[in-house]
Order: C-alpha cells, then structure tokens, then sequence
C-alpha cells in the first residue's frame, strides 16, 4: 500500500520547501500547509475502508521483510488516531492563517508545524519499536521549539521546562527499548510480542522495563506525577499549537504509545491495569481540582486535559472490551472538543488582548460566533447529554460498574460535575455579564477562524453519531486492535 | 560487569545534575550526560566479547562478531540528542537574554 508513506512524506516535504522558500515566496507557506492538511485528512479518510475490510494494511520501506526493515503498519486503532490527527491539524492549519499574522516569521512556524504533524503520523504508522522512538522525538523537538514560538519569558520557561522533562521521558523510553532488545534480540514489535510470549521464564526485567514505559509515556502523556510540564507549555504556546498540543500531541506521544506497547508488545497483568486506573484516576482528581482554581482561561483547559486524559486512561485500566471503547472514544471527542476550547481561548485573546477571567466580562454580544461554539465544547466535555462528551462518558461509568469498581464509577460521576462547575465558571466569567466599556469596539474573529471552530463545534455534537449501527465499526475496530 | 557499573553512575550522575543543579546550563550538561549514559548501555548490549566488527570479505568467516544494530541505533539517538542541546542551548540564551540569569529558581513566573 503506497498511500501510507505518504502520511510522512507530504508533511516532511511541505516543511523541507517552507523552510527553503518560505522567507523569499509571501504566500507559499499559506498554500502548502493548507493544501497539505486537507490532503492528509483526504488521505486518512481514504483507508478507512481498507483497515475495517482487510483489518490490516502494510508498506515495506525498500520491499525490505517486514522484520528485517522498518515497515509502517495501519490497524484499527492507528486509523482511528490518523483520521483525528489529521483532522484537528487541518482544521489548525486554516485557522493559523490569520491567527498567525502577529508574529514575523510565520513560516518557520509553519515548517515547525508540518514537521510536527510528520512525527505524529510516523507514531502511529511504525511498525518497530525504535522507529516509534525517532517520530516521537521529532514531533517533541518540533513541540518543545513551538511552546517558545512567541519568545516570550514565560514561554521561554514553560518551553525550558518542557524540553528537559520531556528529555527525560525520553531516555525512559530509550533505555526500556535497549532492555526489551537485550531480552528478545528485534526491534519488530509484533515479533516482540511472539517472543516474549513464548517464553516461559519471564524474571524480573519486564517488570522493570514497564516501568520505564509507564514513566516515560506517563511524562509525555502528563499523567498526574508527572503532569507538572502541561499547564506551563500549554497555555504559554501560541492558541493554535496549544490547541495541538492538548488535541493531539499527548494523546498520540503518550496515550497511545502506551497502549501499543503494553496490550500490543509486552501484554497486560492485572498489577499493571490496577496502576493505570490508580494513575488515571489520580489525574481525573487533581486535574479537576486544580483547574477550578485557575482564572488564566488557557492554563483550566490544560488542567482540563489533565482530567480528560486521565478518564481515557482509567478506562483503559479497567480493560473490559466495553471502557475500551469508551476510553478511545472519549480520546477521539476529547481531541475534537478541546481544540475547540483552546481555538475559542485564542480568538478570545486576540479580540479582547487577555485570557484573565476577572477582566473578561460580557463579550457574548460582541462574539456570537465564539461564544456559541464555546458553549458547544464545554457542555460537550462536561458530559451534557445530546454532545458527544456525555455518551464517551457514560460507557466508560457503565463499563466500570459492569467491570465491578462501583466506586470509581461513582467518582468518575463526581468529577464529570466538577467539570461542569468550572466550565460554568469559564462562561459565565467570559460571556455573561454587562459588558465593559473597555471591550466596546472589538470585532468577531476573521472568516478563516470562525469556519474551524464551527466545523469543530458541529463535530462535537455529531460525534455522539459514531455509536449508531452503522458506524460503529469505526470504533470496534479500533476496540478489536487493542485487544487482540 | 565493571562497565554495566560505569554506565549506572554515569546514569546516576546525569539525574543527580538534572534534579540538584540550579544553573541551567548544568542542566543541560546533565542531560548530555544522561543521554550518553543509555548510548553507552546500547552499545554495551551489543558487544560479545573478544567479538569482532561484522564485516564480511571474499573467503572469510567471522565466529564471533559484536552485534551491528545497536551500533546503528546509537548513531541515530546521538543525532536526536544533539537536536535536543542545541534546541535547549538555544532557549537558555532566550532565557538569559529575558530574566538576566541562569539560576532555575529565579527563572519563575509561571505559578499555579
């Protein structure tokens, strides 16, 4: 299958030729990286059908053996987080294009991103282990260098930070692929799994290789001990890479590398389950909490995703068939509702020239457009029902009482209503109220802004559809990948 | 074994830099180190002993040869970790040119 190297050769090469010509040619950057993300997004829709009838599909680099090279493999579950990738960066690139225009160099950003976007997608294609650990360092240092875009001081910080805790989850990572390649002499993740299957004697090493798995996915992923990078880098980058970062990013650097190698490579024990629903829980809770306290609009939806997160890895920890696909389901609503958010956050500032909720006041008035589909994204991921966020929700409480922990059960219920509380908190502190005298001639966002939020905001009600009969298949196969 | 040591407190001495040290540029000498510490251990994994490099010619066989991919793998990683400095290096001259110092303690605005 050709199409499946090109979900890294288009971006690499938009961003090898904006970083060329960029500076000379004004409006390359516009056209390419627009042109790309549609043609990515085309491009993911294009397998679906592939992946639901033939379950797998395989590109060799060089006609290589899938075991000798480094092959790209699409399952159920790489489709699903190809077609929500290249969805939220298409939607991103379009409304980068005027969000943008404050800075300078705006094709550097561009190239950045489009490098991004190429790790991204080289997560979810590899098919060995130490490939995985090249795109995921390419889409880190193309995020670490997109956090400090703005060159501000607090984004040099937050972006300092998140280079050397990223660093370290990084070498986790490293050093658990150097041991797993001691222990079973490939790199291939299938064979992998073969071999550690086979062997009957298994010691101690996988015990300890899991564990550098689960700090170094956990750091990319920002589960709640080593969540502290988040809420810096995500409300100090520029709205739309923010709106990437918590959309796409984690998921796919952590979230999902996570669950590749340990139901895909390694294999699931109940000690290793208990301690994801241990640490999903934790991030739901904390997540939460901290948010309510926030009154920097972009940093409560950082710590918003903290939560989020933490329910999609709570569901996974619980392992029934059920939360699965409940957990992927809410990381698919999730990606589409808080790019939302944070694509709101940045029209917000751009309009009104600060995120603080105690000046912001009244500007549903001014910002029909914005504050509608805000209202649209924070009912969704408070768990309203009709929206999407409420039936991802409800599986993944279901699947829990059914699985036996009523209790979690319960607390995922509680803190679905601490969401709705600060969420109400970020509405009414935005765009309820009298106006200020201050905001009096601001204007709604260019068209080029509105049109990604709209179509985000219909998606976040239109998600819900995935359930029906018809389309299920979409998920289940992405269920059937993870537990097979 | 005395090698396996090494590359642990090499390990160790990388982390200690990281999480004690407060001028950013140890840090990033820290990370350097840490980074140098696992290419080392994968290279380690690799070595048979008295093995030799995997290199064939005409009429030749080679009984005991050290294992070529980590090799590979270790010069991939050493690029990947060059990019990281240089991206950190980079950001500690921002920083410098930003708050006037390099000590991590007084390089805080963030809160919350």
């Amino acid at each position: 299958m050709k199409p499946l190297a090109l979900f890294i050769i288009i971006p690499l090469a938009t961003a090898f030729l904006i970083a060329l010509l960029g500076r000379r040619i004004k409006n390359l950057g516009d056209v390419l990286t627009n042109m790309a993300g549609a043609g990515l997004f085309i491009l993911a829709c294009s397998i679906i059908p592939g992946v639901i009838s033939h379950k797998v599909l395989t590109y060799k680099t060089g006609n290589w053996p899938v075991i000798l090279g480094s092959s790209f493999i699409v399952d159920g579950l790489s489709m699903l987080l190809l077609v929500v990738i290249n969805l939220v960066c298409c939607l991103v690139m379009v409304y980068s294009l005027s969000y943008m225009e404050k800075y300078t160099d705006k094709w550097n950003y561009q190239a950045l991103f489009m490098l991004m976007i190429a790790g991204l997608n080289g997560v979810i294609l590899s098919a060995d282990i130490f490939t995985l650990y090249v795109f995921l360092e390419l889409a880190s240092i193309a995020g670490y260098v997109l956090v400090a875009f703005s060159t501000e001081a607090e984004a040099l910080e937050a972006s300092f930070r998140y280079t050397i805790i990223g660093s370290l989850a990084s070498v986790c990572i490293l050093l658990g692929i150097a041991l797993l390649y001691s222990f079973t002499s490939t790199l291939n993740m299938a064979d992998i799994s073969l071999i550690i299957a086979s062997r009957s004697q298994q010691g101690q090493l996988l015990n300890f290789v899991s564990v550098l798995f689960l700090a170094g996915f956990g750091m990319k992923a920002a589960l709640v001990p080593f969540h502290a990078w988040l809420p810096d880098a995500h409300s100090s980058a520029p709205s739309p890479v923010s709106a990437t970062l918590s959309g796409v990013v984690i998921k796919t650097l952590g979230v999902y590398s996570l669950i590749r190698i340990f139901f895909n490579v390694i294999g699931t024990s109940s000690n290793l389950l208990n301690c994801l629903v241990i640490l999903g829980l934790a991030s739901m809770i904390a997540g939460a909490f901290l948010a309510i306290a926030q009154n920097d609009i972009k940093r409560m939806f950082a710590y918003s995703s903290i939560s989020q997160v933490g329910y999609i890895i709570f569901a996974l920890g619980i392992g029934t068939p059920l939360a699965v696909l409940g957990g992927l389901f809410h990381l698919l609503n999730h990606a589409v509702f808080k790019s939302l958010l944070f694509l709101n956050a940045g029209a917000i500032e751009r309009v009104a020239g600060t995120r603080d909720l105690t000046k912001l006041k009244g500007l549903a008035e001014k910002l029909p457009l914005t504050s509608s589909t805000a209202l649209f994204g924070s009912m969704s991921i408070s768990g309203v029902p009709p929206f999407a966020g409420f039936w991802s929700k409800l599986i993944i409480i279901i699947a829990a009482i059914e699985a036996g922990h009523p209790i979690f059960a319960l607390i995922a219920a509680l803190v679905s209503i601490v969401t709705l509380v600060y969420y109400l908190k970020f509405q009414a502190g935005v765009f309820f109220g009298a106006l200020p005298s201050a905001f009096a001639n601001i204007k709604e966002a260019p068209l080029t802004m509105k049109m990604p939020m709209v179509v985000l905001a219909v998606l976040s009600v239109a998600g819900g559809l995935l359930l029906l009969p018809c389309c299920r298949e979409f998920l289940q196969s992405a269920v059937k990948a993870v537990l097979s | 074994m005395s090698e396996y040591f090494l590359c642990l407190i090499l390990f160790c001495t990388g982390l200690y830099c990281i999480l004690r040290k407060r001028n950013i540029i140890k840090i990033i000498v820290g990370l350097a180190i840490i980074e140098y510490s696992v290419n080392l251990f994968l290279i380690l994994i690799g070595y048979r002993f008295k093995g030799r490099a995997p290199i064939f010619a005409l009429g030749q066989e080679i009984p005991n040869m050290v294992d070529p991919l980590p090799q590979a793998v270790v010069l991939t990683t050493i690029v990947i970790g060059l990019a990281v400095i240089v991206v950190a290096v980079a950001l500690s001259v921002r920083i410098y040119s930003k708050y006037k110092t390099f000590d991590i303690t007084k390089i805080r605005r963030l809160r919350g």
